[in-house]
């Protein structure tokens, strides 16, 4: 079928500008195929079912639109205090001199760059397989061209209960930065594995990250993307949960131009746990953030949550999109969505689309989205304590969001990122 | 300690004038009543002298000492220190009770120009505040109010008050929702405030709570001023034969 006239024009100017990378015979294969699908699906428009929300012209763009790096000062990096493999890219780029070894007790850690080179890998199980068993029901145009293009990322494969997080460190330096991320993850039976990733990447990045999680196995996501205003990013999650395993990602969000951060999570074993969390905080009418979240209950007595909080202020938007599909046999599924956004003015807006679609008839669901100002009543009773105006606003919007960072397994990580909220909340005052 | 001269104050919403010229003075470490019967204006009393958005004054004053209530805001009336037990304590979920009672601490001897207190110091402070009240450690880490039966939520207001140690206090119907034995507790708590230049605004509906808060002086509202004053036989007076008698005298 023939794409829509503005949808083909914009397809064929971004693909006119992009070459697929040299690289081994599955890679290109895997690349040519992740073409493909872009080609017949074409790039996102704003009449696209889950694009009516967010503008996706800028994502869509041959050129990365401008974004001067942050300059976050003396501030520490998060996580600085937690002992860490890490792994740098600069703009994309991988940094050897910055990044740790790529080796560690239970793990199995290599560059995509290197591992597509070579005739044969495990990755090539996972590589776009995952991205395009998630081009359904919903297509995601821009984690398929993610496949084709991405030229480096990591591969990781953890065979055991691995206690060092590895965290992806994204740098962003150069203001025109375009960069596309693509990770490769599998958690072999019993293992566990903690990814930390970090910074805004480029001033616009494209990730997606194949997350296959065996039986028994455990793994926890915690994001933080960068504080860049005016970079863009476009990420997509997408994650296998076998048998008993368990799966958490949680990101927090300050500020961007734009941002789009995709979950697609399939759970394919019975009493498997899927959960999926973000804050967002932004001030300002060109902060634009959406989450878009997409579960598939495949399996008996499955447990998904999603938990999104949004904090917005001074024009900001927020944009939530999350959907929960129990497939017939998923009996006793247990699917939970809270989706809530706080608005600290007249001025900002936040867009809601929750959805159920149920063909088990033993299952419990619930779903709720709410936006709404601070309780004045709250606000009155802290400062008839003594609590100064400021403080009290600060601390009722923590714990707005409190229910979210409660997502996060380890109180230490929970814990840096509480600091950081608070420091955002001090700067964004009045 | 509190002086209220001639005040008005009107609803922002809609207009209404409650408080129609209220006098009211309270002397150093004097416990006073006010009792009056529905809508006589007591609720609105006590927010207005704590800063509560929704009232305008339109004439009077209300002064703590050399304070200009009117002229601040509320948590620099607190600051100085003001305190309100609440009719209807506001749960607020997500805020740690010990986090919110020791963040209001620290604000307030921050606004004075005191040193904070370490997490240590706080700790020790509050167990000690808590055991005097009967509230357990669990109550203390709970959000604050979320969950609360009605006697807890009106112990943690009068906790509050021991760990702020304010210097002029106003309970608005404290009484109220609670059983005989809660509301002992809850008097046992005020009492061992009382003292020490600390003085009280007892604002109730009924008698029985100056049985255990036995006041200096009772003063009757209605209609938005102090109708009649006296000593707690007042009260009495109030409990056998009800507030008609009284507002039929003062027509």
């Amino acid at each position: 079928m023939a794409l829509p006239k503005l949808k083909q024009e914009a397809t064929e100017a971004r693909l006119a500008a992009v070459a697929l990378p040299a690289g081994g015979a599955w890679a290109t294969g895997a690349r040519r195929a992740a073409l493909a699908r872009v080609e017949a699906m074409g790039l996102p428009g704003r009449r696209d079912e889950y694009w009516r929300f967010t503008n996706p012209e800028t994502l869509n763009a041959p050129e990365a639109p401008e974004a001067p790096a942050f300059d976050a000062g003396d501030e520490a990096p998060p996580f600085a205090d937690v002992e860490r493999l890490r792994i740098v890219f600069v703009d994309g780029v991988f940094d050897a001199a910055q990044s740790d070894p790529l080796a560690g007790e239970g793990l199995e850690i290599a560059r995509l760059a290197e591992v597509a080179a070579h005739d044969i890998h495990w990755a090539r199980e996972l590589y776009g397989v995952l991205e395009a068993a998630g081009q359904h029901p919903v297509p995601r145009p821009l984690a398929a061209l993610n496949t084709a293009t991405a030229a480096d990322g990591v591969v990781i494969r953890a065979t055991a209960p691995v206690t060092r997080p590895v965290e992806l460190v994204l740098l962003h330096r150069d203001s025109r930065a375009d960069a596309a991320l693509h990770h490769v993850i599998r958690v072999e039976e019993g293992a566990a594995l903690t990814l930390l990733e970090t910074g805004p990447g480029a001033a616009r990045l494209n990730t997606v990250a194949e997350v296959d999680v065996a039986a028994d196995a455990q793994f926890h996501h915690i994001r933080v993307q960068g504080r860049d205003h005016e970079r863009r990013a476009v990420t997509g999650l997408f994650a296998r949960i076998a048998a008993r395993a368990v799966f958490k990602s949680f990101t927090l969000t300050f500020n961007g131009r734009l941002t789009r951060n995709e979950v697609v999570m399939d759970i394919t074993g019975d009493d498997a746990n899927a959960h999926v969390a973000g804050v967002a905080l932004g001030d300002g009418p060109g902060f634009h953030h959406d989450d878009t979240v997409f579960i598939t209950h495949g399996a008996l007595a499955g447990e998904s949550r999603q938990v999104f909080k949004k904090v917005l202020r001074n024009g900001a938007t927020g944009v939530f999109q999350g959907k929960i599909l129990v497939q017939p046999g998923a009996q006793q599924t247990d699917g939970y969505q809270i989706s809530q956004s706080l608005l600290l003015d007249g001025d900002s807006s936040f867009l809601a689309k929750p959805e159920l679609e149920i063909y088990a008839d033993d299952v419990k669901c619930s779903h709720g989205s709410t936006s709404g100002a601070i309780d004045d009543h709250a606000l009155y009773y802290l400062r008839s304590r003594g609590i100064p105006l400021v403080e009290a606003q600060d601390l009722l919007v923590l714990a707005f969001v409190a229910e979210a960072l409660e997502e996060i397994a380890d109180e230490r990580l929970a814990a840096d990122l509480h600091g950081r909220l608070e420091g955002w909340l001090r700067r964004h005052r009045g | 300690m509190l002086k209220i001269e001639n005040l008005h104050v009107r609803l922002e919403e809609g207009g209404k004038e409650i408080l129609k010229g209220l006098n009211l003075e309270v002397g150093d470490g004097e416990v006073h009543a006010v009792m009056g019967p529905n809508g006589s204006g007591k609720s609105t009393l006590s927010y207005t002298l704590s800063g509560r958005d929704g009232y305008e004054v339109t004439s009077g004053t209300a002064l703590m000492g050399d304070t200009d209530l009117l002229a601040i805001d509320p948590e620099a009336r607190a600051a100085a220190g003001l305190f309100l037990a609440f009719q209807y304590p506001v749960e607020i979920p997500g805020v740690g009770n010990m986090t919110f009672l020791r963040t209001a601490l620290n604000a307030q001897k921050k606004a004075r120009g005191e040193p904070g207190l370490s997490s240590a110091e706080f700790l020790k402070l509050i167990r000690e505040k808590a055991k005097m009240l009967d509230i357990d450690a669990e109550m203390l880490k709970r959000p604050v109010n979320v969950g609360f039966s009605g006697g807890e939520k009106k112990r943690n207001e009068i906790l509050q008050m021991a760990v702020l140690e304010p210097k002029m206090c106003i309970l608005d119907e404290t009484d109220s929702g609670l059983d005989v034995d809660a509301m002992k507790l809850v008097a046992e708590g005020v009492n061992a405030l009382r003292g020490a230049g600390r003085s009280f605004l007892v604002i109730t509906h009924y008698q029985r709570l100056l049985d255990h808060i036995r006041p200096d002086v009772v003063h009757i509202m209605a209609d938005g001023r102090i109708v009649r004053s006296g000593g707690p036989e007042l009260a009495l007076e109030v409990e056998n034969h009800g507030y008609a008698d009284i507002l039929r005298e003062v027509a």
